[in-house]
């Protein structure tokens, strides 16, 4: 009904400050959110946060949608590990032109520069741990530019981008209060 | 033997809203909207801090104050987000929640048969704490059309000579009413002219919305040294089971106070007040995201409100709406009780929070969304079925 809709809308105000941070936000914590659903919660028509995540997709801020997947409970047998790599930097380029040329293998999931005792932090995935072993040993360390690595296997998930494996238990408020 | 009640204790009726969650309690599967506490738990930094504080060993009593160092953090805070500046060794006392400060207020100021005004509807306890402290509790009714704020005319009908003190909640429980800068110094000015002290229980400033500032009535001239400002760390950051307010107001005020609160209660629990510094100190970004979220299910909550047909105002602070529910023919509390019993969404009937709540229902929206978009969906039933019903019988 959209002269309800209006109406609700002059009774509360367009708080446009936070407004593509919480868009970002309701993203982030569930992509798949009705636009509608939103809209309530934004104060704005369906079709103005369309156009908003439409123009964060457009201008790069948005790269994609993914599943948050509980790693404790698909593909189990799969490995995961965070590798420390150090670096010979170039003289053109410094670390871009090396770490993008890591990042680029499909089992690199993400790969950061890092300050402290080494450079790049890399998180590879691999199907088992001789896949993973044979990436490290054929394809990392063989790069002219890199110097060392010290790889290290995930063992447990406690908490992954954000999301808890172990859920807070829910406390017992009582039904009515003051 | 049987045993005498006091006269003044026997007289206060039980609490509206204890008789409803007596019924609630019995019931299974029901979405409530009757709470007024966060939905939240505590932010785990705070949490983690007292931890720390009871591994450290630090479980035995305070100072009669509070922690010297947590009304440091009082103060501070107070002079960050109130501008108001009180001194940390005399003019703060913390006390168990707010309810302990407004009692011990009331206690220290008044003398039997002083009269205390308050606007109406409003949160359960003033009348009752006002008639315990020997007081005559005095509402002024506030109206939906003014967005539920005080009006100083208002106020000043209902002034006599024996008249005391003013208790005022903005933003309020249960209606969600703030008050604009303009008007509440309208009602300053009332007060200094009839020499009231002003009880200002601020405990929802921190949850105003749409960038709104919250403004304390203390900051207006000549009302810091009449003003009792009262709040605690219930709502903003989360900590209703902490039970840890604090009241700040003139040096003589705050020592009457401290000698009820030091021989009835002693000082309030370390592990809350240890929290209570991590909170004040270290807090302000748990709220933000507390507030970013509360705003986002009130605006929620009040257009699904309107869209089925309950007049709903859009509360610009605390966790609370107050629809009105006389286009369904029925009264508040037949609204709530046939709400529980046919659809099983408990609200709070509005006349539990004084006469001028009849015709409204208080909802709250510190309840998680996925359960507050069940409860509009069965409210939205529940109202369409009565609209059908009162067009088969006329």
């Amino acid at each position: 009904m959209p002269t309800q809709r209006a109406l609700a809308k002059t009774l509360c105000g367009f708080h446009d400050v936070w407004l593509m941070d919480a868009i970002i936000d309701l993203l982030q914590k569930n992509a798949l959110m009705p636009r509608d659903e939103m809209a309530r919660l934004l104060n704005m028509t369906t079709a103005e946060v369309e156009a908003a995540i439409a123009k964060l997709e457009a201008d790069g801020i948005i790269l994609g949608y993914q599943p948050v997947l509980n790693r404790e409970k698909w593909h189990t047998d799969k490995v995961t590990a965070v590798i420390e790599v150090k670096i010979t930097p170039e003289r053109d380029g410094g670390f871009d032109r090396i770490a993008s040329r890591i990042a680029r293998f499909p089992e690199v999931q993400s790969c950061y520069l890092v300050s402290g005792g080494y450079d790049l932090l890399i998180l590879v995935e691999a199907p088992n741990l001789r896949a993973a072993a044979a990436f490290v040993s054929e394809r990392l360390s063989t790069i002219d530019a890199v110097q060392s690595t010290a790889t290290h296997f995930r063992l447990k998930t406690y908490k992954e981008n954000g999301t808890s494996y172990t859920f807070e238990a829910s406390s017992e408020r009582l039904s009515v209060t003051p | 033997m049987s045993i005498t009640i006091a006269d003044h204790i026997r007289d206060i009726p039980r609490s509206g809203i204890r008789d409803f969650f007596e019924i609630v309690q019995s019931m299974d599967d029901v979405i409530s909207l009757g709470i007024g506490e966060p939905d939240f738990a505590t932010p785990w930094h705070i949490r983690e801090a007292a931890i720390y504080a009871l591994e450290r060993g630090r479980t035995g009593y305070t100072s009669n104050l509070g922690l010297p160092r947590l009304r440091r953090s009082i103060s501070d805070y107070i002079n960050k987000h109130f501008a108001i500046r009180y001194e940390p060794l005399s003019e703060i006392l913390v006390s168990v929640g707010v309810s302990e400060a407004i009692d011990l207020a009331l206690r220290a100021l008044l003398n039997a048969g002083d009269e205390v005004i308050y606007h109406e509807p409003c949160y359960v306890s003033y009348a009752p704490t006002i008639t315990m402290a020997h007081g005559v509790p005095v509402p002024v009714r506030t109206r939906a059309e003014d967005g539920f704020s005080l009006r100083a005319e208002d106020l000043e009908k209902v002034i006599t000579p024996r008249s005391r003190a003013l208790m005022l909640n903005f933003p309020t429980n249960p209606t969600g009413a703030t008050m604009e800068p303009a008007e509440l110094e309208k009602i300053a000015a009332v007060c200094i002219r009839h020499n009231l002290v002003v009880l200002s229980d601020e405990i929802y400033s921190e949850l105003t919305y749409e960038g709104a500032k919250h403004t304390s009535i203390a900051v207006f001239p000549g009302m810091k040294e009449r003003t009792v400002f009262l709040h605690g760390l219930s709502k903003a950051f989360a900590m209703t089971g902490w039970r840890i307010g604090f009241a700040c107001a003139p040096a003589p005020l705050i020592e009457a106070m401290m000698k009820i609160h030091q021989y009835s209660i002693l000082c309030a629990s370390i592990m809350g007040q240890d929290a209570a510094i991590e909170a004040l100190d270290r807090g302000e970004h748990s709220v933000a995201q507390m507030r970013r979220e509360y705003e986002m299910r009130r605006n929620f909550i009040v257009s699904a409100l309107n869209e089925m047909g309950l007049e709903c105002r859009c509360p610009r602070g605390s966790f609370y709406v107050f629809p009105k529910i006389t286009s369904t023919g029925l009264s508040s509390r037949d609204f709530s009780m046939r709400l529980l019993q046919e659809k099983k969404v408990a609200v709070v009937p509005g006349p539990a929070f004084g006469a001028g709540g009849e015709g409204h229902v208080r909802c709250s929206f510190a309840t998680a969304l996925p359960q507050i978009k069940i409860a509009m969906q069965r409210m939205a039933e529940f109202v369409g079925e009565l609209k059908r019903e009162s067009a088969m019988v006329s």
